[in-house]
């Protein structure tokens, strides 16, 4: 944690803020400037609008193969899941009781299964798909779904322009009080 | 004191707080029948062993009493299906007061708890700005900060009230994802101004450095206003499993915003819509509309003491007690009722009722040893009043089960058995 010298720093930094010294520390800035350029790699995030998407690409069938492998132990041959919470594939929002919600019939935006896979799957060893792989396990994901067609190279043209049933399904409330 | 005296403010045995002082033996849980009030003839008092012979050294780290090692959050098994991924919940039925100690503070992960150095911890601020910055932990000890007290609470939270019939569950069990504390940390408006925000940028997207790289957007709004960088909880550096070395807390809001273990914060038009402000922690209506970004948590209220899977072993005087708190506002009223909400008594609020934190309340009761449903339900200081569980469940249907904020019945049975129920 930390060292008694780091503490009287930490210490001293505060008692002189506290009389007044803070707007020369903003002024001065703490932080280390850095471009963008220096975040690839480190910055996943991929929005509906195509930002943040990188090279690579693959169809469903190749796709597949990486399910198999590394995603059916958790979520099932078909994507059918293991408990209610990786379940993958089918519901209906509008003819269910309490509908199933899934990728196919819940998510609004195809990006976000490319920004999460990427970031949080395989949940025993998240990050190590190349973003290839990734790609091609969520054409396979979509194409369980019947959404994308078997013969479809997913990268980051087509991932834009895939739509996801529910994508009407959903009000932004980060507004209301 | 006789029973006479106890002057009634609500049916079945709810008596004025004033009387609570004058009760000070009616704990917590404990009864104290009026005759228990009086003197025990067969109590011999002796000097116990522990006064006759010196006790332990002061030490370095401190640890509870081994008679509280009993008092433990409730966590559930390691599944190798979600590695790291749960929950712990705090043991309501067995704290006082507003502020939950760190280590009993519910959590909530998604993939386990990090292991990080903060010497190699980098928190990036990017997207549109003037200036991108990466600050390290030692800068950010610079900063001016802030201390605050607030609560904490998952949005899943007492979720299983939705479900068609009552769990059998404690307040431990049913409502433990809620927690207070002090948060110290950095307003996060200093550092996106030190960026400079670009006037295109309405939303911040905050991601952590756990394994599931946790992301969630954040109305730009919202960030520049009460949102801080916290970096001690209750006076200590954050613990782990709170996000250590740093989290965001998003006072009032739905527990998954506040970021744990933040490493990046990126500005943009639009939000992320991530996975776990898509997939999960949305609200599926009846209309089958999902409602998105239902960041504040309702008003509440739980009795923590009588509660569920507890026992009253005998009649007499009980001080009920529990926890109150909004993501609106602060708690102005709470009242209490022990006949299933006919009649109402107002509990005595007993802290600072600051914004968005918790507010312990008491009420004496007698149990004369029939059946009663203990209910409470809390007001804040914007008029919002606490839903019963039906009109709640009416609204919003059970297709989601978030942000559940209904009133909670506790029944108490002749035997002094104490369930959950729908009432
Ligand atoms: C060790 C088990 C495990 C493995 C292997 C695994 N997952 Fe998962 N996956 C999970 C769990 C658990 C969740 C839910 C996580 C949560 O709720 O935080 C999940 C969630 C998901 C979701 C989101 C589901 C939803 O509806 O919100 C997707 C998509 C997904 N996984 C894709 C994959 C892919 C693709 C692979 C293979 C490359 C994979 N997973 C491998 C356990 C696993």
């Amino acid at each position: 944690m930390f060292t008694l010298k780091k503490f009287l720093t930490t210490a001293a930094a505060s008692v002189s803020l506290t009389i007044g010294l803070s707007a020369v520390i903003q002024a001065q800035s703490l932080g280390t400037a850095i471009n963008e350029s220096q975040l690839q790699g480190f910055d996943l995030i991929a929005q509906p609008d195509g930002s943040g998407y990188p090279q690579g690409s693959g169809t469903a069938m190749q796709g597949k193969a990486i399910f198999e492998r590394r995603c059916v132990a958790c979520h099932g041959m078909n994507g059918e899941g293991t408990n209610a919470n990786t379940r993958l594939v089918g519901g209906d929002m509008q003819s269910e009781e309490r509908p199933i919600r899934t990728v196919g019939s819940y998510w609004p935006h195809a990006s976000t299964l490319f920004d999460y896979v990427q970031r949080a799957m395989p949940a025993d060893a998240p990050k190590s798909l190349t973003s290839s792989e990734v790609y091609q396990v969520i054409a396979y994901i979509l194409n369980m779904n019947g959404i994308v067609e078997d013969s479809l190279v997913l990268n980051k043209e087509t991932l834009l322009q895939v739509e996801m049933p529910n994508k009407d399904g959903f009000i932004d409330s980060s507004q209301a009080l | 004191m006789s029973k006479q005296e106890l002057e009634k403010v609500a049916a079945n045995g709810l008596i004025n707080r004033r009387h609570l002082l004058g009760l000070g033996l009616a704990g917590m849980g404990t009864v104290a029948s009026t005759s228990l009030l009086g003197a025990d003839a067969g109590l011999n008092l002796e000097i116990p062993g522990w006064s006759k012979t010196p006790g332990a050294n002061a030490s370095g780290y401190g640890s509870r009493s081994r008679f509280t090692d009993d008092m433990q959050r409730m966590a559930g098994n390691p599944n190798p299906l979600y590695p790291g991924g749960g929950a712990s919940r705090s043991p309501l039925h067995q704290l006082q007061g507003s502020i939950t100690p760190n280590s009993l503070h519910f959590e909530r992960h998604h993939a386990g708890i990090p292991d990080i150095d903060p010497a190699q911890h980098k928190l990036v601020i990017h997207g549109l700005v003037r200036q991108p910055l990466v600050f390290s932990y030692e800068d950010l000890l610079r900063y001016p900060m802030v201390s605050k007290i607030y609560f904490l609470e998952c949005s899943g939270n007492s979720g299983s009230l939705f479900g068609p019939n009552p769990a059998d569950g404690s307040a431990q069990s049913l409502h433990g994802l809620v927690s207070g504390a002090e948060w110290t940390g950095i307003p996060l408006s200093t550092l996106l101004d030190e960026a400079g925000v670009d006037s295109e940028a309405r939303w911040i997207n905050a991601v952590g450095a756990d394994a599931a790289s946790m992301g969630r957007s954040i109305p730009l709004n919202r960030a520049m206003d009460d949102v801080m960088l916290a970096l001690f909880q209750n006076g200590e550096p954050v613990r782990p499993g709170q996000g250590y070395p740093m989290r965001l807390f998003v006072p009032g809001c739905e527990g998954n915003i506040s970021v744990k273990w933040l490493t990046q914060i990126k500005l943009t038009r639009e939000p992320t819509h991530f996975r776990d402000e898509t997939s999960k922690y949305t609200d599926t209506r009846l209309d089958r509309k999902s409602q998105q970004f239902t960041f504040p948590m309702g008003t509440k209220s739980v009795i923590t003491a009588p509660s569920g899977q507890m026992k009253l072993e005998r009649q007499g005087i009980y001080q009920v007690t529990g926890i109150a708190w909004s993501g609106r506002g602060s708690i102005r009223r709470v009242e209490v009722s022990a006949d299933g909400g006919r009649t109402w008594a107002d509990a005595m609020i007993d802290s600072h009722q600051s914004e968005k934190a918790l507010a312990r309340f008491r009420i004496p009761w007698q149990w004369s040893g029939g059946d009663a449903v203990l209910q409470s339900r809390a007001t804040d200081s914007q008029g919002n009043v606490q839903p019963t569980r039906t009109s709640l469940v009416t609204e919003k249907g059970n297709i989601s089960t978030y942000h559940f904020h209904g009133i909670q019945s506790w029944a108490v049975n002749t035997a002094g058995d104490v369930a959950n129920v729908y009432a």
